[in-house]
């Protein structure tokens, strides 16, 4: 677990590095997502090699195990709302609205752009 | 015996330790009725987690600087999460390539949509400038969303909050607004999900169907990417 733990931070200090390096628009954990496909990608084509290293699915289960309580993740950054409950006193209004109806229609938007553009390029299919 | 309880409080309420416990016990519970109700999206846990710790902090009167110093010890994960997706969307490489043409129009009319529709909105609303530039990113990713707002001089910490709020309405309105509209496509209903309301929404489509995950991880990648672009013409165009 601390190899695969030391891995994914690895990744994300090298995106960080390149974005800060950089100027890029690409938020550093995003560039160290692409790094870690690159190192899954290059560790199955070289598996006999690393494989005492690798330690069998280990990178998987920390990495999954992760994931599995994203939600958690949001919890200290939402809490923030109580340094901001003036905000929401003054323009409560407009911002519940501003926020219910423009997520819905983002995700109409989005979710109708998909189905028709895969229905027209015949990229359908992959339901269980 | 009261002044030793004091004593005690004192010393606990400005240590991490008493703030992270906080923080991961008022996660278990909200997952536990989560998990109890089968995933309904009202009992969305991060919702629930994040009242009842508001409650406790405005009730003792800690300061929410107070709070973080044990809370971001969970924060700064949320960096090697997004990392992680690498290995879901590895496994799945076959089936995300196949869908690069729709993944990329879905990215361009959602990004578009939701960046011009908050802010078309809450203007319509009279919400003076500076709330517009805080909410022009919500549908992004916390730290991406709160660089884009520091970048034009607005209030990163009211973004902060945006975003969050956004990806719980998200979160709880995806999946009932999906069958309403009979979309079965796991693919499509991820990537609105991840799209509209970024790693809640993710979170979200990872309690449904992990196929819907992947997706809705990709989408919040992009939408990172896009949305940084987009966001000061959107304002320049929109917001005046």
């Amino acid at each position: 677990m601390i190899f695969a733990l030391t891995l994914i931070l690895i990744c994300q200090l090298a995106g960080e590095v390149v974005v800060r390096g950089s100027g890029l628009p690409v938020p550093g954990p995003v560039l160290g997502m692409v790094l870690l496909l690159g190192i899954l990608w290059l560790r199955d084509r070289l598996r006999a090699a690393v494989a005492a290293a690798w330690g069998g699915g280990a990178l998987e289960a920390t990495g999954k195990g992760l994931l599995a309580h994203l939600s958690l993740l949001f919890v200290p950054a939402g809490v923030g709302i109580i340094q901001r409950l003036d905000v929401f006193a003054a323009s409560g209004v407009a911002l519940a609205a501003s926020l219910v109806f423009s997520t819905i229609a983002a995700l109409l938007a989005t979710v109708l752009t998909f189905i028709l553009t895969a229905r027209w390029f015949g990229a359908e299919g992959a339901e269980p | 015996m009261k002044e030793q309880t004091f004593a005690l409080w004192v010393y606990l309420s400005r240590t991490p330790l008493l703030w992270l416990t906080v923080t991961l016990i008022a996660y278990l519970a909200a997952d536990l009725v989560s998990a109890a109700t089968n995933r309904h999206p009202l009992a969305n846990p991060v919702l629930h987690a994040i009242w009842f710790i508001g409650a406790v902090l405005v009730a003792t009167a800690t300061p929410y600087a107070t709070y973080f110093e044990g809370a971001q010890f969970v924060h700064f994960l949320l960096g090697p999460a997004i990392v992680a997706l690498a290995i879901p969307l590895y496994e799945h490489r076959g089936t995300v390539a196949r869908a690069a043409v729709p993944m990329l129009a879905a990215l361009i009319v959602g990004s578009v949509v939701a960046t011009a529709s908050a802010i078309l909105i809450a203007k319509a609303f009279g919400a003076p400038h500076a709330v517009l530039i805080a909410l022009a990113p919500k549908s992004v990713t916390a730290g991406v969303a709160m660089g884009i707002t520091e970048a034009l001089g607005g209030d990163p910490a009211l973004t902060a909050v945006l975003v969050i709020l956004t990806g719980i309405i998200g979160a709880i309105v995806v999946t009932p607004l999906m069958n309403l509209i009979g979309v079965r496509d796991f693919r499509a209903r991820g990537f609105a999900a991840g799209l509209a309301s970024h790693g809640i929404g993710t979170a979200r489509a990872f309690q449904v169907n992990e196929l819907a995950g992947i997706f809705a991880g990709i989408a919040m990648g992009l939408n990172a990417l896009l949305t940084a672009i987009l966001v000061p013409f959107a304002l320049a165009l929109l917001a005046r």
